[in-house]
């Protein structure tokens, strides 16, 4: 049943699996058609979103029409006959497998920044395993700190292949690779530079979808705490809108529960002096970026115009796509553009000076660890923002603070740094920014509210979208995608000079920041569709649902900043980019 | 004709006398390393490669370390490569490489002082019917003895001045 | 009356190998003519009545082979020769190769006709560059003679062959690692399914079949597929190279009809092997490559067909035949087996990679009397899952030696438990190329 030959997915197949009959389309793999009747064959290089590689061979099942035993991840069921998933054989040949792959591992799984999480430490427990009848063959090889965003841990990597598969398959920038044979058999970048030197953006998706403790973020945890504990540091936190729906999954709560509140109560108790929302500068990007936009069609200004929040994606662009920057936004991303007000305009108002304020962030992402390093990041005079950690580390911090997160109260944010709108909430996902500004721009071009304030077009998460948008009879031509991979089709377009758009958005990860690097473990395309919809939701229950409106923002303008794009603006919310190609 | 690096121009002429494109990716590299007198691809050599025939670095570089005949590190303007398969082995070529470790006062993997001679060994070249047997370049020297080892050792050092 | 024939090797060493001019008056390209005037349905009922086994070592009929891929739609389809000779003690395709180049590409031709390719590749191995320089040459004579290249013999069919050059990896012999290869990419095999029949080159239908069974293609075309089984045995048609090395007489190749000589005359008869030299005694030979199972005295009398062999538990595989005398220890040996597998594993899968260095490392124990009962356990349960788990040929088959040891002188492992192996203690002052 196992052959690829004249694979017809509209035939319905029957196999038995373990004598349990179950009717599945022709091409299923073996894997999906076991799942149908609730039994889950063990596997650590299977990943959902991510080509097969069969590199583990740990799901292995017995198939009555082969001799051997065969890889259930990559097989497909195309006719009649028995799958037994649990016989001796099977336990036999697992087992061994993970011994050998055991022995080439390290055990201190104490210490592991993965222990508890780890996928291998799961398998060796759910196969019982007690021991290992081969000898251990592992050697240390030194960790890559060479970044300030994440580290690689060589002597973790199981090679299953997953990273490289997010790099190369999904993301396109092919940063790491494998390389050399057998025992040599190993995941580096080209000639083994370190990842500053290598084609790398950070985006860490090959953090997540690693299942070991070789690809982690930088720990940041402990600066914080330090800030923290530090009665000198007037310590404020910003969260982005992405890590508000995905949090709650670090504590057993549905995919995409909205954990807003929880969030903030838990931040609260951790003891940041305020606590304050990234959708509150996401208005503000809106507001400097629309204005951009506006000014750059007005004047002959280079076009199409592309977002510039994640930063990943920026680094791709100075990395590969150096000809284009023009194309982007000077408009920092709205984790900077926090940074840069909480340290001026917030620093200034409050009485405490500038080098007393400690800026956290809690991002989605591990490219913003990177970011907020950029030594052009500190307009503030000192660096704008001192400390990224990702979703996943805010877990850590609150687990480590033993706060029950399902116990807490709902708590609002603080202000006036809090306030944000159901716009800047939906930056959070592919779609969401081009949607913002569109409500935004609309308003401001036309003079007239939008008929409905859901341009659905700008919605889901396919690869590349495209929409015209009609202000008022003035066309406007756009197009938003997510995930380098599909980015990169569309820079190839305004390379040839065939890309009529006069806006474009583009998020570094596949599915925007819902996807980001640095959210809980596990994700996958379904989780961030979930992720998606709780931010809609977010969206949909506020009143406050244009950037522009939001009177917080207002306020910014009229006491400080007086107008999108003023001078004092441009110092503070915009920057500029530099071509770091390896020319 | 063996020189210490490749010029950008000369690895994108070799490139095109291979043929020019991805199929004779490895014909390419050989002929590169060829050329180089230490017997390698430089970082500079596989960039020019990757750019034109529009591989990613990092997909070439896994090339590199994969295939046995290619290396990434400068190695000896000779080199001594011992079949240790066993065919070979069965007809003494680990009395044969003890000597030349001996002879050439390196290990296997090494470079003599004066990058002269690199020793290293090989997959079966299919020259088990002379066993054992060495190659350098192209050159397979069957039915070894000390003798015989020491007489192509001189050869090559004579050549070479 | 000789033992040995002379049908693939005919022209060998009488020829000039890349005269077109030569290769005609010895009978070549008459079969080219001859299968362009039938239906490609008969070229290959011919190919199955022939019983031809595939040449390269794993012996799937060729004729099953070509009628799979007939039946598959697609266009264009390739037709690939696999020249990545690699497996040691082999060197027969290399005679082939140098010798009588245009046989081969006759037999390519024969196959791009059949399956109205225009497009054939001849992966040829890296350390073989003089072989691909001739080859070349033949090439370019056969397509100056037009029986390749553009409109062959006026025809409406067009072949052309292209050489590609490998650069070191075994593994570039298994056939999904041969086309990434060819398609600069690294040669680590393919996952299957998809089968390379219907996702094969740049993920077109492809043919590939090894050197010999190409340039056994025109014989079975020129005699009939009947005729040439019949130099065989009932299942198992035609000839067979096989290339004798190691503790032996006459080292070299000789041409065998299949099932017409014993494993005895191959060694012993002096027509072949002519026995052991040095007064030694046989102590077991290897057959068909490392990946091949090792055969002992007591089944000399063996016939050299596939199904005789079988059921002794050996097979001919690539042809290859390493004897090796009683000097030689059977523990040594099989490290020597098992460093050419952690040298040649691509280490993608993990029963491969780890599983190989672990039985070199189970095996050293049992060379410095380090070894005890519970290794036994260890060797049975890595050989068992590489076998039955790991991704390719390779992997599957690196154990096929240690098992038939195992088999047949697990006296001699257990020896090296209590320490009394003379041979053993003999060899280990050449000490360790490897230490894991």
């Amino acid at each position: 049943m196992v052959t690829s030959m004249h694979i017809d997915p509209n035939k319905m197949v029957t196999i038995n699996i373990d004598g349990i009959p179950v009717t599945v389309p022709s091409g299923t793999t073996i894997m999906e058609a076991a799942r149908k009747v609730g039994i889950k064959i063990p596997s650590l290089c299977h990943h959902p979103d991510l080509g097969v590689r069969a590199f583990c061979r740990v799901c292995l099942v017995e198939d009555s029409h082969s001799r051997r035993l065969k890889t259930a991840c990559n097989n497909l069921v195309d006719e009649a006959g028995d799958i037994t998933t649990n016989s001796p054989k099977v336990r036999k040949a697992r087992q061994t497998v993970l011994e050998l792959l055991l022995a080439n591992h390290p055990q201190d799984c104490l210490h592991c920044e993965r222990n508890g999480k780890c996928e291998l430490q799961t398998l060796a427990a759910e196969y019982n395993i007690r021991g290992n009848i081969f000898d251990p063959v592992w050697k240390p090889v030194p960790k890559e700190l060479s970044n300030p965003a994440l580290v690689r841990d060589m002597t973790k990597c199981v090679r299953c292949g997953r990273c490289v598969e997010a790099c190369q398959a999904i993301q396109t920038t092919n940063a790491i690779g494998y390389s050399g044979r057998s025992t040599d058999f190993k995941i580096t970048t080209a000639f083994e530079k370190p990842l500053s030197e290598s084609p790398c953006v950070y985006c860490g998706q090959c953090v997540a979808v690693c299942p070991v403790g070789a690809l982690y973020e930088k720990d940041d945890t402990k600066r914080v705490w330090d800030a923290i504990d530090n009665k000198d540091k007037f310590v404020v936190v910003q969260t982005a809108p992405a890590v508000r729906v995905a949090i709650g999954e670090e504590f057993g709560m549905e995919r995409g529960a909205i954990a807003t509140g929880k969030m903030v109560a838990a931040l609260r108790r951790l003891g940041f002096d305020k606590v304050f929302d990234t959708d509150f500068s996401a208005d503000l990007t809106i507001m400097e970026e629309g204005y951009e936009l506006l000014d750059r069609m007005k004047n002959g200004g280079t076009l199409p115009m592309i977002t510039s929040c994640s930063p990943g994606w920026i680094n791709f662009v100075e990395k590969t796509y150096p000809d284009l920057l023009p194309h982007v936004s000077s408009c920092k991303s709205p984790q900077q553009m926090f940074g840069a007000i909480a340290k001026t305009y917030y620093a200034d108002k409050m009485g405490i000076p500038r080098d007393k304020m400690f800026v956290v962030s809690i991002m989605p992402c591990i490219a913003k660890k990177y970011e907020c390093q950029r030594p052009e990041m500190n307009s503030s005079g000192y660096q704008d923002v001192d400390v990224v950690l990702t979703t996943r580390e805010l877990a850590k911090m609150i687990r480590m603070a033993g706060l029950d997160f399902n116990f807490l109260p709902e708590e609002e944010f603080d202000h006036p740094l809090g306030l944000g709108s159901g716009a800047g909430a939906i930056f959070g996902t592919s779609g969401g920014v081009m949607e913002a500004a569109i409500r935004t721009v609309y308003e401001v071009v036309t003079g007239k509210e939008p008929q409905s304030l859901d341009f659905t077009a700008c919605r889901g998460h396919e690869g590349i979208k495209e929409a015209t948008l009609d202000l008022d009879g003035t066309p406007v031509k756009v197009a938003i995608t997510n995930g380098l991979k599909n980015a990169r089709v569309l820079m190839d377009k305004i390379r040839a000079g065939e890309a009529d758009y006069q806006f474009i958005e583009v998020m570094c990860c596949p599915g925007g920041c819902v996807g980001g690097g640095g959210q809980p473990f596990r994700t996958t395309a379904a989780i961030r569709e979930h992720r998606m919809d709780g931010l809609y939701k977010v969206d949909k229950n506020m009143n406050l649902r244009q950037s522009h409106k939001n009177p917080d923002i207002q306020t910014l303008y009229s006491e400080f900043l007086k107008e999108p794009n003023s001078h004092l603006a441009h110092e503070l919310l915009h920057t500029h980019y530099e071509d770091r190609s390896d020319k | 004709m063996a020189t210490e690096t490749l010029s950008r121009e000369r690895v994108l002429e070799i490139i095109e006398e291979c043929g020019g494109d991805k199929e004779h990716l490895l014909s390419i590299l050989i002929e590169i390393q060829r050329e180089c007198r230490r017997n390698y691809i430089n970082e500079a050599s596989a960039k020019v490669v990757a750019e034109k025939l529009d591989i990613p670095l990092v997909q070439l570089y896994d090339i590199l370390t994969f295939y046995a005949m290619l290396e990434t590190k400068p190695r000896g303007r000779y080199i001594i490569e011992v079949c240790n398969n066993a065919p070979c082995y069965i007809s003494k070529s680990h009395v044969m490489a003890k000597f030349l470790r001996k002879e050439l006062g390196i290990n296997f993997g090494e470079t003599t002082p004066d990058g002269m001679f690199s020793l290293q060994y090989m997959p079966c070249v299919g020259a088990c019917n002379i066993g054992p047997v060495i190659k350098i370049g192209d050159k397979v020297y069957g039915n070894l003895n000390e003798d015989r080892i020491r007489k192509i050792l001189k050869e090559l050092r004579e050549n070479a001045q | 009356m000789s033992k040995t024939i002379q049908l693939l090797t005919a022209r060998c060493g009488k020829i000039r190998p890349d005269s077109v001019a030569d290769y005609i008056a010895n009978g070549g390209f008459s079969a080219l003519k001859k299968a362009m005037s039938m239906a490609p349905m008969e070229i290959i009922n011919e190919i199955i009545d022939a019983k031809l086994l595939g040449r390269g070592g794993a012996s799937y009929p060729a004729g099953k082979k070509w009628k799979q891929l007939y039946e598959i739609e697609g266009d264009p389809k390739y037709i690939v020769c696999n020249a990545d000779e690699g497996e040691p003690g082999t060197f027969k395709d290399k005679v082939l190769l140098e010798k009588d180049p245009l046989s081969i590409i006759e037999g390519m031709a024969i196959a791009g006709y059949v399956f109205n390719s225009h497009d054939g590749y001849i992966y040829i191995r890296g350390e073989y560059r003089e072989i691909q320089k001739l080859f070349q040459a033949a090439i370019d004579n056969a397509v100056k003679a037009n029986y390749l290249g553009d409109n062959i013999m006026g025809s409406y069919f067009s072949f052309r062959v292209h050489i590609v050059s490998g650069a070191g990896a075994y593994i570039c012999g298994e056939n999904s690692g041969l086309l990434n290869s060819i398609e600069a990419k690294t040669g680590r095999p393919r996952v299957k399914p998809p089968h390379l029949a219907e996702v094969g080159l740049y993920s077109q239908p492809t043919l590939v079949n090894n050197v010999e069974s190409f340039a056994s293609v025109p014989q079975i075309i020129n005699m009939g597929g009947k005729a040439f089984q019949e130099l065989g045995v009932e299942d198992s048609g035609g000839t067979k190279l096989i290339c004798l090395s190691g503790n032996v007489n006459r080292r070299g190749t000789f041409e065998v009809p299949i099932g017409g000589v014993t494993l005895r005359d191959i060694i012993f008869d002096p027509e072949f092997g002519g026995g052991i030299p040095d007064g030694k005694e046989l102590k077991c030979y290897h057959l068909g490559g490392q990946s091949g199972p090792i055969g002992f005295p007591e089944q000399l009398d063996t016939r050299y067909d596939h199904t005789s062999l079988k059921k002794q538990g050996l097979s001919i595989g690539s042809g290859a035949v390493v004897v090796l005398d009683d000097t030689v220890c059977i523990i040594d040996y099989l490290k020597k087996v098992s460093e050419f597998f952690i040298h040649e594993s691509c280490g993608k899968c993990v029963p491969c990679r780890e599983g190989n260095r672990q039985m070199y490392m189970i095996l050293h124990k049992f060379a410095t009397g380090l070894a005890t009962e519970k290794d036994f356990e260890r060797l049975e349960r890595l050989s068992f899952t590489m076998a039955t788990a790991s991704s390719c040929g390779l992997g599957q088959s690196a154990s096929t030696a240690l098992d038939s040891c195992l088999k047949h002188r697990r006296e001699e492992f257990q020896a090296h438990i209590n320490g009394i192996c003379p041979v053993c203690l003999n060899s280990r002052k050449y000490g360790d190329q490897y230490a894991y």
